[in-house]
């Protein structure tokens, strides 16, 4: 069987602060393949860029990071001295940030901005990374791409520079590519152009992308896998189309309400909501996370939960279909 | 700290002290805030009860006892600092000198603190040429250089304790101005303001009752940071002889005095100059701390 | 851009006329200048002899401009006590001074900079409270006494240095130290700040991402966004330091501008003065002026608008 490209395992997150310890990630799983796209579904505030910057080795000091495994290629992450991780950032593994605004150093040029990676990782001529941005410029769609180089980013728009970022991303042709919600910051419209950007650049060159989001609609459209977290618990995984067609932890299936389908959801009727607020997560955590907003919640579910698995398709919950089948009958 | 009852242990959320215990918390928790109070009441109250805790008359000379050694480099107890070069009792005249340096400090705060405030607040709130006149005025300001043009005016118009504070009153204004002006921005678009204006409230009522109540935080802060100014320029005019005349007990006027005999007898430098850098240092520790403590978002 | 620069230049003049009518009505502050320079055992004639030759019979604005033009020639007029013209007294202490200004925030920069941006990216280690100190120490030193602490240990105790003078480079160590001393607790704060602030940006999080490595994240990415604010108070503190170097430069005789305002002020020699605060002022607004635009073009957004 080919080995996975990222494995990652029970991956914890502890923030010391005021109070005690924030419990922010707790127990991460999956593997992602070459070539794979991985999407991680959840509110803010459940972990999930928490999660992506501790695969880039780029959490703050104060957070603990610890994990069984997380593997990149073989390299341990976890234990990488900070030169070999330097040496992966920005070559192997690339990210993508959701500010485009601010995520653009504004006393340099574009040019100067989009060879760095290339530079540092890579023994290539300026000429030649030069010539590599204007190649990736052009990739992402952006017209004029030699001039554009000599810019600044405050001279572009929102949009451009998040097409920058993503072709900074891409010099290198890294094997990884992290995109924390890429596109919250830009109009609607520019959004699924820059999404369909990413993920055709994505399948051309056989990347393995994690894309992090909480638009459901996109994840049906580009994954493979879908990660869903609740609370900085993953709470169901697996194919996109298992996660999809049966829907198995009861917050995934709350999730999947909240989008209208079109044909499906009716003119005029309103849109599901979750009720309640998610949990502190300050001090020991027990138990599911969801359960006071859960409607099928009972007392065992301040227990221990367990995981269940179907192939590949695994999620948490003392109920052994999630009450999947319970909520089908009272829709139907 | 009090845990509320709760069934669910993930909603045992740890409440938190309310706002008035965490503001006493950082309060009391601020080292530097602590020191430069304690220190500063101290002082206040050696300038206040000067006469009663003062060994000797601060003027009163004696011959005979020229420029004797502190106790602790071989002194006797009856001037325990000292005596200075024309027989002064050193405690004594230190003792007085707070009185100085606190008043030049306090009054001159408070006269630059009241034109600078109106300016600030004026330019702020109105905007438009109220706003171009105080900037401009702000930059005309800071182009004098202070202590020149300080001692200029007090030289012209002869040195007095009253006219050091006038002068350094009339000139320190410039940061209050440019803080409360930058200040009275911010506060000027929040919804209050806009709310206390639809009321009907007039104008000199948005601004006693609105706006400032809100900026009072950093006008705090710029009197102690203003006080302390006035001070360490009171002193050096002193020192150049070109401020508070003798025989009055400033300072900056002692470590004038003692240079001469500094070859032979540093310490008469060395102590006045000290007391002063105690009394600014609390006054900054004070204000600094008071920064930190009023504006949370500003701490690191 | 130019507009910029056009704007910011026009400001610089207004604010240059307006200090030097200032500085110029100080001479009717003084009461009757006539008399003052007359002397106390003039008779009356006397005084209004002089009123005639000096005009000062003529009213105030007619004087002032006659002043301005003459000014704007660089002639101030006659030194009451030197007997000299004032112009050429201060072209001949002006050197000492801008040596002492450019050595004192030289070191000012070169001790706070670096200090500023160590404390700032280990908040609250041994070395931000370190820099914290000094800072604080800073602010709240009298520079005179600074000056004379300085002179008691460095010149009387150790004899390393000359106690006052400006005859080598050695006679401006000390002075060097104590004025760039109250310079630098502005600019490690702003430094350090500035530092803390651009180091959680989202563009470091980004220069970190592509893998570069941690000097040049803090020096290429982060200090060169800090440094912009820095540059302008630097030239700020660099006016303030000029109009300041009255006090060191008596502590330590250097015979520079400061002494000379000193002594004019000392003497009543009211043309000196009025000339002395008119320069140092102009050298603010030239200082701030040419920080202004230094700034605009360090910052692209500016430079390119």
């Amino acid at each position: 069987m080919e080995k996975p490209l990222l494995s990652v395992r029970n991956l914890t997150l502890d923030i010391p602060v005021g109070g005690g310890t924030l419990h922010a990630v707790r127990g991460i799983d999956f593997d992602l393949m070459r070539g794979e796209t991985l999407c991680i579904v959840g509110e803010s505030g459940s972990g999930k860029s928490l999660t992506s910057l501790a695969l880039m080795g780029l959490l703050g000091k104060t957070i603990r990071r610890s994990a069984d495994r997380m593997d990149f290629d073989g390299t341990d992450i976890l234990t990488a001295k900070p030169r070999a991780m330097r040496a992966l950032r920005g070559d192997r593994m690339a990210m993508i940030f959701q500010e485009p605004m601010t995520s653009l150093n504004p006393a340099y040029t574009i040019g100067d901005q989009l060879t760095e990676a290339l530079l540092l990782h890579k023994s290539v001529s300026r000429e030649a990374a030069r010539d590599r941005a204007v190649e990736l410029l052009e990739k992402v769609g952006i017209t004029a791409a030699r001039s554009r180089l000599g810019q600044y980013p405050h001279q572009l728009s929102g949009g451009l520079r998040q097409r920058v970022m993503i072709a900074m991303a891409l010099m290198c042709e890294p094997e990884l590519i992290i995109a924390d919600e890429p596109t919250t910051a830009l109009d609607v419209t520019i959004q699924a152009q820059i999404l369909r950007l990413l993920y055709d650049l994505g399948r051309e060159m056989n990347m393995a992308m994690i894309l992090i989001t909480h638009d459901l609609g996109v994840v049906a459209r580009v994954a493979d896998k879908v990660a869903v977290m609740y609370a900085g618990e993953l709470v169901e995984t697996g194919p996109a189309t298992d996660v999809f067609n049966t829907p198995s932890h009861p917050y995934t299936r709350g999730l999947l309400r909240c989008i209208p389908q079109p044909g499906k959801t009716e003119r005029g009727s309103t849109l599901g909501t979750i009720p309640g607020i998610v949990p502190s997560l300050i001090g020991d955590v027990q138990g599911c996370a969801f359960r006071t907003r859960c409607p099928f919640a009972q007392a065992e579910c301040k227990a221990d939960i367990p995981r269940r698995e179907e192939g590949t398709h695994m999620f948490r919950c003392i109920h052994p279909d999630g009450k999947r089948h319970a909520e089908e009958e009272v829709t139907a | 700290m009090t845990q509320v009852e709760t069934h669910d242990p993930i909603l045992a959320e740890i409440t938190g002290p309310t706002p008035g215990q965490m503001l006493r918390k950082r309060v009391f928790g601020h080292q530097g805030l602590m020191i430069g109070v304690v220190v500063l009441v101290i002082l206040t109250l050696v300038a206040i009860f000067a006469p009663l805790l003062a060994p000797h008359d601060p003027y009163a000379q004696s011959l005979m006892t020229r420029m004797e050694p502190p106790v602790f480099l071989g002194g006797d107890w009856e001037h325990p600092l000292g005596t200075d070069h024309l027989g002064r009792d050193y405690l004594s005249r230190l003792i007085y000198g707070a009185r100085v340096s606190l008043m030049i400090g306090v009054i001159a705060a408070l006269i630059s603190g009241v034109i600078g405030t109106a300016m600030g607040v004026a330019a702020g709130y109105f905007g438009g040429r109220v706003d171009m006149v105080v900037t401009f005025l702000i930059n005309v300001r800071l182009a004098m250089p202070v202590v020149l043009v300080a001692l200029a005016v007090v030289a012209i118009l002869g040195g007095s304790l009253q006219v050091v504070i006038v002068v350094l009153g009339l000139l320190l204004w410039d940061r209050f101005a440019v803080v409360m002006r930058a200040s009275t921005l911010q506060v000027r678009g929040r919804e209050y303001v806009a709310a206390a204006r639809a009321i009907g409230a007039s104008t000199p009522r948005v601004i006693l009752s609105e706006i400032m109540p809100n900026i009072a935080n950093n006008l705090i802060v710029v009197v102690t940071l203003e006080m302390a100014h006035a001070i360490l320029l009171e002193a050096a005019l002193s020192f150049l002889g070109l401020g508070v005349q003798p025989p009055t007990p400033s300072w900056g006027l002692m470590v004038s005095e003692g240079k001469n005999m500094m070859l032979f007898e540093p310490w008469m430098v060395l102590i006045p100059g000290a007391v002063l850098f105690i009394l600014v240092l609390a006054i900054n520790l004070m204000g600094d701390g008071l920064r930190d403590v009023t504006a949370p978002e500003n701490r690191s | 851009m130019l507009l910029f620069i056009l704007k910011r230049l026009g400001l610089a003049v207004l604010v240059a006329f307006t200090v030097s009518f200032i500085s110029f009505s100080l001479l009717f502050m003084a009461g009757d200048p006539a008399a003052a320079l007359a002397g106390e055992t003039a008779s009356g004639e006397d005084i209004e002899s002089i009123r005639k030759l000096y005009g000062f019979d003529r009213p105030m604005l007619v004087q002032y401009g006659d002043w301005l033009i003459s000014a704007l020639q660089f002639n101030f007029g006659e030194s009451y006590y030197f007997r000299l013209p004032v112009s050429s007294l201060i072209v001949d202490r002006l050197g000492v001074t801008m040596t002492l200004g450019v050595c004192g925030i030289t070191f000012a920069l070169l001790t706070a900079v670096p200090l500023g941006v160590a404390a700032a990216i280990r908040p609250n280690s041994i070395i931000d409270r370190v820099a914290l100190f000094l800072s604080v120490a800073g602010q709240a030193m009298p520079s005179f006494w600074f000056g004379l602490i300085l002179i008691v240990i460095f010149a009387i105790q150790l004899g390393w240095l000359p106690p006052s003078g400006a005859s080598s480079p050695a006679h401006f160590i000390m002075p060097t130290i104590v004025l760039g001393y109250y310079a630098m607790p502005a600019i490690m704060r702003l430094t350090r700040a500035g530092m803390l602030d651009v180091l959680s940006s989202d563009y470091i999080r980004t220069a970190r991402a592509k893998g570069a490595p941690e000097g040049r994240v803090l020096f290429r990415h982060a200090l060169r966004n800090a440094i912009i604010p820095v540059v302008s108070l630097a030239a700020v503190q660099m006016g303030f330091m000029l109009g300041g170097s009255i006090v060191v430069e008596s502590i330590f005789a250097l015979h520079g501008a400061g002494f000379l305002a000193w002594e004019s002020i000392a003497r009543n020699d009211l043309p000196t003065v009025q000339a002395l605060i008119l320069v140092f002022s102009m050298f603010y607004i030239v200082f701030t002026f040419l920080a202004d635009v230094l700034n605009a073009w360090l910052d692209p957004r500016m430079r390119s608008s």
